[in-house]
């Protein structure tokens, strides 16, 4: 059936493929009204770009502002504003849509053997709700600020504060809608789009990982979204909802917030946690250990993660005995994070593993979760949280699951999808270094920021105690190391385009439907609809029929 | 079109015809094309419940809290209108049941005959919602600065009870949560009458009788979704308590 698509390991006689969806058609217009997942995947790509290097100025801002104990770099209410930007940009417009809406959009319908998502026209839809939603969050930043915090905690947003809280809300609003459509169209791809024999327990880990995502991002994005029509109400219309002199209740806006927000955090790090199942299994050459334990342990994660939501107001006057309860309902979460990353363990022992530059980027993922999660249920505990919350302690935390973990993973799955997405290969030494040097940056960048809380280092200030300045010298010093290694791939990335080598179809060697095709795919993805015979992650069957290829061609 | 048309409905897009120009090039055939838009849809409304979920959430904390000022805000409703607008929203609903119908079965005029029945109920359900919120504007009841706690204080009904001032405060929460669910229920169907308008023109150049009624099929979940919230919030806003 396949035996027309040849895979040859050799680079040196790969060419690049006459036809492909890059080369379908030509102009703006056929980016901007294409239908095509893997062009809306670009176009993703290109604009999270855009917004992370916005939100990566303003965190060198902050970073700056802290080298020093007094404000002196800027105002403190200006200072309030750069690091709520920062907060803002950094979550809903990067890292909520980064591996789903670039790698997911672009792999989810290869992977099942599918030529689109259900619904293409929703998919541009996504995009365009996405870019609109931006430049509501850019205008409200250019036009004078939030200085809320990215979690409007209300009556601060609702009473106190006169800046663009409207504006930034109804940005987040809309770029909301693009989640839940990005969501949906998932959904409805896995259980509607799937080529023959494709069972749900073929479907590659990747593709598990983004159902449970997307579980959370159709349940949890509405209720984000009435949460903010409220705050808007309440500022425009003073309708009392919030606000405790007319009866209202500001914990419930706690309530409703943190029901979408926390499970949010599982929809970026859920995406990376996929995307570090398929390189492990690539560059180790072996099947997923416990492939049934890591699919089911994304479903428990995005089930627990509805849970769990009411530890971040523990010290905001809740039921001490509810909090008892999702106090350990939290610590639950620990264990299918702790599943994966020991099943990953597994599946790399006795494998023949090579390093790779995504394997790199993984194996910083495996370190910087590992510690990221295990803090997590430090905090989880109801007596440290109390002395923890709002330190700095929680700040290394989420920094460490969400930069150490999803940017990590999604730098993984960049460099591991490229030769797919572009047809060239990046340059393998500078790339190594770059994974390296974020590693390190990292490492100097957020580490200091545990002691600093632990130490008692409120988060949210401008200036702090002179007692504080070695450690934030450190962090500061990271993040210039860290910014470094942000932005070699933003060099070399784009110069692989032109001058990268040919890649081949296969250039891993791995086992996915995706691989199986040309790079880059044609607008189509298969010429024939594949049947899928075999399982995921099968290495024999890969090396059976590469021989029979070989054989066939030669 | 007689009955027999509609028995052999499903299957007169056989494959031997090649594809029938519905059919988007990413699907394999109609069958895996409609399945997928119905579920989606069921899916989006999931997601709507959701949506309407965090008000009806905040709604269930608050009259647990402040129930004598949900009763009294409540019994200030007129209860003719809201049970008029149940009747007919759930005429309308099988106004587009029908409409459903006619294009499972082919026949354009009866699709666009229910499809403007529809619509035409929709106006009605919305005029009707209007008059009710003008009513609430010539009462002062409608939150913000010109809100009067005056009636609950001293009903000007003898049987009525009367709040402490401080508790008829809280009038003013259920006036909120009041004008925010019937207004979003509100914004829900202006959305759905401008797309009947649309399906209606589509339907009048026969897109729907020819075997594509995945989209008149859709858009009555969609409607009848839109009907069920009315559903719960005619009884949790305008029936608390009315036997006393």
């Amino acid at each position: 059936m396949s035996s027309t698509i040849i895979s040859l390991p050799d680079q040196t006689t790969a060419r690049l493929p006459r036809k492909s969806y890059l080369n379908q058609e030509y102009g703006l217009k056929s980016w901007l009204l294409t239908g095509d997942h893997k062009r809306i995947a670009i176009l993703y790509l290109i604009s999270i770009t855009f917004f992370f290097i916005i939100g990566g100025i303003l965190a060198g801002l902050i970073r700056m502002e802290l080298l020093t104990p007094a404000a002196d770099l800027m105002a403190t209410d200006t200072y309030n504003k750069v690091f709520s930007m920062h907060g803002i940009i950094m979550i809903f417009l990067f890292l909520v849509p980064s591996v789903p809406a670039t790698i997911g959009n672009f792999l989810i319908p290869l992977m099942v053997g599918a030529r689109d998502l259900a619904f293409p026209k929703i998919n541009l839809l996504s995009w365009y709700l996405y870019v609109i939603g931006g430049i509501f969050i850019l205008a409200a930043m250019v036009l004078g600020g939030v200085d809320t915090g990215w979690t409007f905690t209300t009556p601060l947003s609702t009473h106190y504060l006169n800046t663009h809280v409207v504006t930034a809300a109804m940005g987040i609003f809309i770029a909301g809608f693009a989640s839940i459509f990005t969501g949906l169209n998932f959904i409805v791809t896995v259980h509607r789009m799937r080529c023959p024999g494709m069972t749900w327990f073929r479907l590659p880990l990747f593709v598990w990982g983004h159902y449970a995502t997307s579980i959370i991002m159709i349940l949890g994005t509405p209720v984000l979204a009435i949460t903010l029509v409220l705050v808007a109400m309440e500022r425009l219309f003073d309708i009392g909802v919030f606000d405790p002199t007319k009866g209202g209740d500001p914990l419930l806006f706690q309530h409703l917030f943190w029901f979408y927000s926390h499970p949010a955090v599982y929809i970026m790090i859920l995406p990376g946690m996929a995307v570090i199942s398929e390189v492990i299994s690539t560059f180790s050459r072996k099947r997923v250990f416990g492939y049934t334990a890591v699919a089911f342990s994304s479903v428990a994660i995005a089930v627990f993660g509805f849970l769990v939501w009411e530890h971040h107001m523990f010290i905001m006057g809740v039921s001490q005995y509810s909090a008892l309860v999702f106090s350990l309902l939290t610590m639950l979460v620990a264990v299918p994070s702790a599943i994966k990353i020991f099943n990953w363990a597994m599946t790399m022992y006795q494998g023949s593993i090579t390093f790779e530059t995504p394997m790199l980027y993984a194996f910083g993922f495996f370190g910087l979760f590992t510690i990221g999660g295990l803090t997590g249920v430090f905090l989880a505990t109801m007596g440290m949280d109390i002395h923890l919350t709002e330190t700095y302690f929680v700040v290394a935390h989420f920094h460490f699951v969400m930069v150490g973990g999803m940017l990590m993973a999604y730098l993984a799955g960049i460099h591991f999808w490229w030769p797919k997405m572009t047809g060239r290969m990046y340059p393998e030494a500078i790339s190594k270094l770059a994974a390296v040097v974020t590693f390190i940056g990292f490492i100097v960048t957020f580490f200091p920021q545990f002691l600093l809380g632990y130490l008692g280092m409120p988060r949210r200030y401008a200036a702090y105690p002179a007692d504080f300045q070695v450690l934030n010298v450190f962090s500061t010093a990271g993040a210039s190391i860290l910014g470094i290694g942000y932005l070699l791939p933003l060099f070399y990335l784009p110069w692989s385009l032109i001058y990268g080598k040919i890649a081949g179809d296969n250039p891993w060697q791995a086992t996915g439907l995706e691989w199986q095709i040309q790079s880059p795919p044609l607008t189509e993805n298969f010429v024939e609809i594949p049947i899928m015979d075999h399982e995921a992650y099968d290495y024999e069957w890969l090396a059976n029929k590469t021989q029979h290829e070989v054989q066939t061609v030669g | 079109m007689d009955s027999q048309a509609y028995a052999s409905a499903t299957d007169t897009l056989p494959a031997e015809h090649g594809h029938p120009p519905f059919l988007r090039h990413h699907f394999e055939s109609v069958s895996q094309q409609r399945e997928a838009a119905n579920f989606g849809m069921w899916v989006f409304l999931l997601t709507e419940v959701m949506f309407f979920g965090g008000m009806f959430c905040a709604y269930l904390i608050f009259r647990n809290w402040y129930h004598p000022a949900f009763v009294a805000g409540s019994n200030t409703l007129d209860i003719t209108l809201g049970t008029t607008n149940t009747a007919v929203l759930i005429a309308s609903s099988f106004t587009m049941a029908m409409s459903v119908y006619a294009a499972e079965i082919r026949r354009r005029g009866m699709l666009m005959f229910f499809l403007a029945c529809t619509i035409v109920l929709g106006f009605v359900f919305l005029g009707i919602k209007g008059v009710e919120y003008h009513q609430k504007f010539v009462d002062h009841h409608v939150p913000g600065p010109s809100f009067s706690i005056e009636e609950f204080v001293h009903p000007s009904n003898p049987k009525a009870l009367a709040l402490t001032p401080d508790m008829a405060e809280k009038t003013q929460l259920y006036f909120s949560l009041y004008f925010l669910m019937t207004g979003m229920h509100a914004l829900h169907m202006i959305i759905g009458i401008s797309l009947l308008f649309f399906l209606l023109w589509r339907a009048y150049q026969g897109a729907y009788t020819e075997g594509h009624v995945m989209p008149i099929e859709n858009f009555g979940l969609y409607w009848h979704f839109v009907d069920i919230i009315w559903i719960f919030l005619f009884p949790l806003l305008y029936l608390i308590s009315r036997y006393r």
